[in-house]
């Protein structure tokens, strides 16, 4: 296989331990007077849209960003619970570089490129350097050094966290980052304005459409570069663990504008989450990966056993994690934890009431924490209540915050009862198409953080999207931006009455047009619940050729409903929640059908994409690497049609190797 | 659809935008399920208005499980609801009975003016964050981070400030409209830390100096916003924040 002669990855020669620092060192600077006459527009405020915002504006870019919520603090990645990995190897337990590297390789299946991830690796520890000189409270030990937790696909502790809160003590370091880059003047912040297009002018990437979600003014606006940050599309499945906002539209539009997009089909389903309770829900709530750490996964041997957790004796519980997979037991990697629960209750072992559902089962747990504080503290043949009462304490300290919320939403106590858990969607390791220097098949236009599809192949590690969020935008993007825009100094700002501005404008405004009149019968929820119902059924933890092309032809019928049938109530100029729904669920409509084509196209199991004609005996994942090594970049070709070309990875430092975790 | 069985009067407060003259709308909504959210018997209620082609409630929010701090509605006098510790998606419907008459409005407070029906405008806080609640660290080469050992008890304490959601419910509660208890847990967190003990005066001088700007009230330690604060944030932030700058003052007037 070759790859296409339309992607050119551009990674720098050499041994792979020293590309980075050779690139880094060679790479052409722009000097800082010309940085002030440079202009940056960033579309997205997460950990990959203001980190890179608050580090390109230190350096002297101009720069503009956009969310679409009040404010920049309450971007989606303020939701990541438990934790961010980095390879400082602090706990003395062997973590390296190259084991981060390697393990996210191997975690991702094989399917990502070695130079980005190495890079990714070497700079993860600047990362945590950078957080805590800005005041990011991570927990640390008793004698003042950071803390380490586990996650699942490695067997080092190298995940920092704050409580389960560590997104959000991460973006809120860097909105202040950013802030303060606000208040100075170098940054101009556009809160509550949702970008529509990019704008290329003579094959460059000049600019986006947004509109002000308040007035519903469209506006233009003109960059040099654009930086598309704009996190994950796991909305496409209606219900999924991202916050309700989230969406595709602005890598959408990129899209749709000349930029590939990398596979779509690389979905991440997370194996604990809350169990979908009831028709009227609107989300699902994670409960971190962390909690694996200190919790073991159970059904009952017996298939449709009625009783309580409590009542069953421990010899008739089915550990099956630690059953199936020896060496990593309750921490193997996502994918192969959500197969496993999928597996147990298609066999009609689940519990709860739907019977779609695990236990997450603390108590084990609880008494050894309570017996080592019993030790710590001197307490000499402590009952089983103290003991028991000890450890609830230690537990409450690492997760107090997953437990209320699991209690709030359940009415179940945690404590008391083992947890009910269940797979959803989490995460889309699909997304733009990157070079090494995380530049768009569009010169000028750039994809960060969730948005692009680089680092983590076909299936993305624990606490290592905050990772790379955070690395693209402190420590990548503000070396490799200098490649092209030192070559943008002599480009004067173009004024927005270009041509180019004046069409983008209008074809945005046709189609919001086109919303508002066509006043239909059914609501944006009610096709965006269709939509999810397919994909879920059909796209999902498991997937098969007749299925996927039964979904393709739903999609495009359902598509056609909606643009015949959809009611957008209230005005265009307004603040119309309905409205923005109803542009982001268009998009959904279309990107579905391109996730449905590439899990089509690939013919083997890998990841998060399981496809059920290709697995092994014992029902594991069954990679082609002969035929499927490679990134599949789709490029659009207008009217829901695309081609398809390849970049074939190659790997040079690891053995690719079937991926085992017993 | 897993009906419920409960009924009730909602009172919405519907103002079209910014400029316009608000009031109080009234709606029943029909059988909603206690597992529901306080937003998802919202997203029932906005269902049943686009059916009937009315205009839907407009009101913020995203993440749906307590973090992002969007949520903001004022229910039966108190902002996030009846049950302590919890945002308005977080509050469920099993706290409320069949037949309830309920009243919801959004914050009010002059500095947070009102956008759309529910929905109001928050960048006050943003402004008061960009004037000092920042360490001034560029990009860069910062040093090893366990070369900054910290007492795990500041640490709790500060994350434990830190964990301030920016929703303004404080706000919304004073009766003086005053947005101490937000700007007190930054100035907290930064000043129990290594890392912002250079700038500590200035930052306190400067983020005090545009909350005034701002149009928040003044403090008179009523206390009302710690009981309503969804994050637990403690009024002993306030009394850090009040020496903070004491201290900072008679210095800048040495
Ligand atoms: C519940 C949950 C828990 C998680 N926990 C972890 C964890 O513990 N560890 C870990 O590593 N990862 C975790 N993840 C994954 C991780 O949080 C995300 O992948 C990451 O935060 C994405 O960051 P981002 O900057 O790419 O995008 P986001 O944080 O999603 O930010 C997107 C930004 O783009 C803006 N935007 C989008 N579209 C537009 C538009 N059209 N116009 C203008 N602005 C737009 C939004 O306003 C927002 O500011 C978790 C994810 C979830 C859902
Ligand atoms: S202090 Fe509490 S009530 Fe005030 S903004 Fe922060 S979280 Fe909300
Ligand atoms: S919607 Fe995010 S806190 Fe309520």
């Amino acid at each position: 296989m070759a790859t296409s002669p339309k992607l050119d990855a551009k990674v720098p020669k050499g041994e792979i331990d020293q590309k980075w620092s050779k690139y880094r060192s060679t790479v052409h600077l722009v000097n800082p007077a010309n940085k002030r006459s440079l202009e940056v527009i960033i579309v997205g405020s997460g950990l990959a849209g203001a980190s890179a915002a608050a580090s390109l504006a230190e350096m002297g870019y101009k720069v503009k960003v956009f969310c679409f919520q009040d404010s920049p603090r309450r971007a989606h990645s303020i939701a990541a619970q438990g934790g961010i990995n980095a390879a400082k190897n602090y706990q003395n337990d062997g973590d390296s570089v190259y084991r981060l590297f390697y393990d996210t390789i191997k975690g991702g299946d094989y399917r990502a490129r070695e130079g980005n991830v190495h890079r990714l690796a070497e700079v993860s520890g600047n990362i945590i350097d950078q957080c805590v000189a800005q005041g990011v409270p991570f927990a640390r030990e008793y004698g003042g050094v950071l803390s380490n937790r586990s996650f699942g696909g490695t067997q080092v502790q190298r995940t920092f966290y704050a409580a389960g809160q560590t997104g959000q003590q991460l973006l809120l370091g860097a909105y202040s980052a950013l802030q303060r880059q606000v208040g100075m003047g170098a940054v101009k912040l556009y809160a509550r304005h949702e970008m529509l297009d990019v704008v290329n002018i003579d094959g460059k990437c000049r600019g986006i459409i947004a509109r002000d979600l308040i007035t519903g003014k469209l506006e233009r606006h003109f960059g040099h570069a654009v930086l598309i940050a704009s996190g994950g599309y796991g909305n496409v499945f209606y219900l999924s663990t991202n916050a309700m906002g989230s969406n595709v539209t602005a890598a959408w539009k990129a899209h749709k504008k000349g930029a590939f997009f990398g596979n779509p089909c690389y979905t991440q389903i997370h194996p604990t989450c809350i169990p979908v309770s009831g028709d009227h829900q609107s989300k699902l709530t994670l409960m971190s990966e962390s909690l694996r750490n200190d919790g073991r996964i159970w059904v009952p041997k017996k298939a449709g056993d009625t009783r309580k957790p409590s009542e069953i004796p421990e010899e008739e519980r089915d550990y099956y994690l630690e059953r199936r997979y020896p060496a990593f037991g309750n921490l193997v990697p996502r994918d192969v934890a959500s197969r496993a629960a999928k597996e147990r209750c298609d066999a009609g072992f689940g519990v709860g009431a739907s019977k779609l559902a695990v236990y997450l089962d603390f108590s084990a747990n609880m008494m050894r924490y309570g017996q080592i504080e019993a030790n710590k503290q001197n307490i000499h043949n402590p009952t089983k209540e103290k003991i028991r009462e000890l450890g609830m304490a230690v537990v409450k300290e690492k997760y107090g915050n997953l437990f209320d919320m699991y209690k709030q939403i359940t009415g179940e106590d945690p404590y008391e009862i083992p947890m009910r858990i269940y797979p959803a969607v989490h995460y889309t390791m699909g997304g733009l198409w990157v070079d090494y220097n995380l530049m768009t098949t569009v010169p000028g236009l750039y994809a960060l953080g969730e948005a692009n599809f680089s680092d983590h192949g076909a299936n993305r590690l624990g606490a290592s999207a905050l990772m790379q969020g955070l690395a693209d935008g402190y420590f990548v993007i503000p070396y490799t931006i200098g490649d092209y825009l030192s070559e943008e100094i002599r480009t004067k700002a173009i004024a927005t009455d270009h041509e180019a501005f004046v069409k983008a404008e209008a074809e945005v405004q046709e189609r919001i047009n086109k919303l508002m009149t066509i006043k239909g019968t059914k609501s944006v929820d009610h096709f965006h619940k269709q939509l999810g119902k397919i994909m879920w059924d059909k796209c999902g933890m498991a997937r098969n050729a007749a299925g996927l092309k039964q979904a393709i032809e739903e999609i495009k019928k359902l598509r056609e409903d909606f643009w015949k049938d959809v009611r957008v109530t209230g005005e265009a100029n307004e603040f119309n929640p309905e409205l923005e729904k109803a542009g982001r669920v268009a998009d959904f409509l279309e990107l579905g059908e391109l996730m449905c084509m590439d899990a089509l196209n690939r013919n083997e199991s890998c990841g998060g994409h399981f496809r059920e004609e290709y697995q092994t005996e014992e029902g594991e994942a069954k990679r082609d690497d002969d035929n499927f090594a490679y990134v599949a970049a789709w490029e659009n070709k207008g009217n829901n049609a695309w081609e398809l070309h390849k970049e074939e990875l190659i790997f040079e430092n690891i053995k690719i190797a079937a991926r085992s975790y017993k | 659809m897993s009906h419920g069985n409960m009924n009730l009067t909602l009172k919405v407060w519907k103002q079209k935008n910014k400029d316009a003259k608000g009031a109080l709308e009234t709606y029943q909504v029909k059988g909603i399920s206690p597992d529901m959210s306080f937003l998802e018997m919202f997203d029932v209620l906005n269902e049943q208005l686009i059916t009937e082609g009315k205009d839907p409630i407009a009101f913020d929010h995203d993440c749906r499980e307590g973090i992002c701090g969007m949520c903001s509605m004022f229910i039966n006098g108190r902002p996030h609801g009846p049950v302590k510790g919890v945002t308005t998606c977080q509050l469920h419907m099993r706290s409320f009975k069949d037949g309830d008459t309920i009243v919801v409005e959004p914050w009010r407070s002059t500095a947070f003016p009102i956008v759309k029906d529910l929905a109001v405008d928050r960048s006050a806080f943003d402004r008061v964050i960009a004037a000092g609640g920042f360490v001034s660290v560029n990009t860069g080469n910062a040093k090893d981070a366990n070369n900054i050992l910290i007492n795990k008890d500041d640490a709790d304490d500060a994350f434990n400030a830190a964990a301030c959601i920016g929703c303004g419910a404080c706000v919304a509660t004073c009766k003086n409209g005053s947005a101490m208890l937000f700007v007190s847990a930054k100035v907290s967190q930064l000043a129990l830390l290594p890392q912002g003990q250079i700038e500590k005066e200035a930052r306190v001088l400067s983020m005090v100096g545009q909350m005034d700007d701002e149009g928040f009230g003044a403090c008179s330690v009523t206390g009302a916003c710690e009981i309503e604060c969804p994050k637990g944030i403690s009024l002993e932030n306030i009394a850090r924040m009040n020496r903070e700058f004491l201290g900072a003052n008679i210095k800048s007037k040495h």
